[in-house]
């Protein structure tokens, strides 16, 4: 693996010729380097330079404020905030219900109500596993999305294998669910409904406070994976009747390898642990809690709370700016997902007649990717496109956009003007796009196979 | 009285802006000086003062961490990537 990786690192730095300094990635050189940082040998006048980053529904930059806050508990306070008998044990304690707090305080909750975790993979297979179980002897049936995280998906493929029977609510052609379907699927011995509230893929938003709604008035325990929408959207779990739901840390400017769920108190939800131990976080979360990461996460959450309507603003700007300007250059582009009900951050845009891999492969200077990092490495079309209708090609020349806290004007209009071009460069070189210009409907053709 | 205040605002104000400056990465310092005059003048207005030393102590306390960041992203220097 480390030699393909030398290898392919190899290759491509033969690719790039010396002119290859980009406006914006110049600015990015144009910090102070007083020389190569510890554990890295001096490449000596070396011109390469990192790509922009436009990726930030995989993950996001710490923010200094957060790493400030984190790192006085990675150097002297490092108790175990479980310890009772002495002082460290107590400074690590008060700094996690503080932070309890600040992630309560986020989303309109009781502190008591949030159990941390590793993240919100843990968090949902929690909430999924843990509600299913504990109420199966009652209860053997669960209602999800065909457009939720595979970590959703997948922990339901395990409920199954258990005789649990798992109801996957197909979406309509804007990627949001039909309530009216959901109110059928949900049958007596419905335990949980699990519909996550900002795709992060495409970028929309399901109508969670109606479906709060009819979870409460049915009885159903309602939990939505808002680890793409905590922080940056206003959530309230009391406005929007939400029982469960999973956080991340590293989406919201924290560290990764934290994350927390938030758990109802009243009605009370139970679920059965997934891990056997000491008992920690109320008995729902064994194993020691991670005084760094969670200082981390709750000082992440309250400068998210702080600044939500800032990046809101402004990265609804940033949105449209590169949406408008991609739009009115090329044609044939079209825009995955509901427009109006939508997190702006997230840009889910197929280009026709373009391979989204070479396009992604071309614009090598600017970090982006054509769906979620946990399926980056397959060739297949995202199931998330798949499932609001796309057409297989189409499905296949998609690239997301993320636009966050740090991303910058200049970002925006290098990605912007480097994405036309080798659109354009492209669709030149596409034998598709020339018959396209002839006026052949291109569905029309029969293929044939050598 | 008012005279002091105005000139430790602007003292402020500016040793924030100065103080980003010194972040050697591109995306947090661009966002520290857009935030700090967004968030300036946004406050401009602001006439009450208690108010007015609440947002002082915030601005120092601001200070501070972008002093302790700037230093640390100076020792850590980050590794340019091979394209």
């Amino acid at each position: 693996m480390l030699l393909l990786l030398l290898r392919r690192g190899a290759a491509l730095r033969g690719g790039r010729g010396p002119g290859g300094l980009s406006p914006p990635a110049r600015l990015l050189s144009a910090a102070q380097r007083p020389g190569p940082g510890p554990g890295e040998k001096g490449t000596g006048e070396d011109s390469t330079l990192r790509p922009l980053y436009m990726d930030v529904q995989a993950t996001t930059s710490l923010d200094p404020r957060v790493l400030d806050s984190m790192l006085p508990y990675l150097i002297h306070y490092y108790g175990n905030p479980h310890s009772r008998t002495h002082a460290y044990g107590w400074e690590s304690e008060s700094a996690v219900e503080r932070a309890r707090q600040q992630v309560a305080s986020l989303i309109g909750a009781d502190p008591r109500e949030i159990i941390f975790t590793s993240g919100a993979t843990e968090s949902n297979n929690l909430a999924i596993k843990g509600v299913a179980r504990f109420y199966k002897s009652r209860k053997k049936h669960v209602i999800t999305t065909q457009t939720e995280h595979k970590c959703v998906l997948d922990s339901c493929r395990y409920l199954e294998a258990e005789g649990f029977r798992i109801t996957y609510l197909p979406v309509k052609r804007n990627g949001l669910i039909d309530l009216k379907e959901l109110e059928d699927a949900i049958q007596p011995d419905t335990s949980l409904v699990s519909v996550m509230t900002v795709n992060n893929e495409i970028g929309v938003k399901q109508p969670i406070s109606d479906i709060g709604q009819l979870c409460s008035t049915r009885k159903v325990f309602f939990h939505t994976d808002a680890a793409q929408a905590v922080g940056k959207i206003p959530m309230d779990v009391n406005a929007l009747k939400i029982d469960l739901m999973s956080i991340s840390g590293h989406k919201i400017y924290g560290p990764k390898g934290v994350g927390a769920i938030y758990v109802r108190r009243r009605p009370r939800v139970r679920l059965e642990p997934l891990q056997s131990g000491g008992g920690q976080e109320r008995g729902m979360r064994s194993g020691t809690v991670p005084t760094p990461l969670v200082v981390g996460l709750g000082t992440a959450c309250e400068v998210a709370q702080q600044e939500m309507e800032y990046d809101y603003k402004r990265i609804s700007l940033l949105a449209d700016r590169l949406v408008t300007k991609i739009m009115t250059e090329i044609p044939d582009v079209v825009m995955n997902g509901d427009p109006e009900h939508h997190y702006p951050g997230c840009i889910n845009l197929s280009f026709a007649y373009v391979e989204g891999e070479s396009l992604l492969m071309a614009l090598k200077d600017v970090a982006l990717s054509s769906g979620s990092a946990c399926t980056s490495a397959s060739l297949e079309p995202s199931y998330v496109l798949r499932a609001i209708g796309t057409d297989e090609d189409l499905a296949h020349s998609s690239i997301r956009f993320g636009i966050g806290r740090f991303t910058t004007e200049e970002e925006v209009d290098y990605t912007v003007h480097k994405c036309i071009q080798h659109v354009k460069r492209l669709r030149a070189m596409s034998p598709l796009w020339e018959m396209v210009q002839d006026g052949i409907d291109l569905k029309s053709i029969k293929w044939t196979q050598h | 009285m008012a005279a002091s205040c105005r000139a430790q605002v602007l003292r402020l104000y500016r040793a924030l802006l100065r103080e980003s400056q010194r972040f050697t990465a591109y995306g947090y310092r661009t966002y520290a000086i857009r935030r700090i005059r967004d968030a300036f003048r946004e406050n401009k207005q602001v006439k009450d003062a208690g108010e007015i030393q609440t947002l002082v102590n915030k601005a120092r306390t601001n200070l501070e961490i972008i002093h302790r960041q700037v230093v640390r992203l100076m020792l850590f220097i980050e590794r340019r990537l091979n394209l």
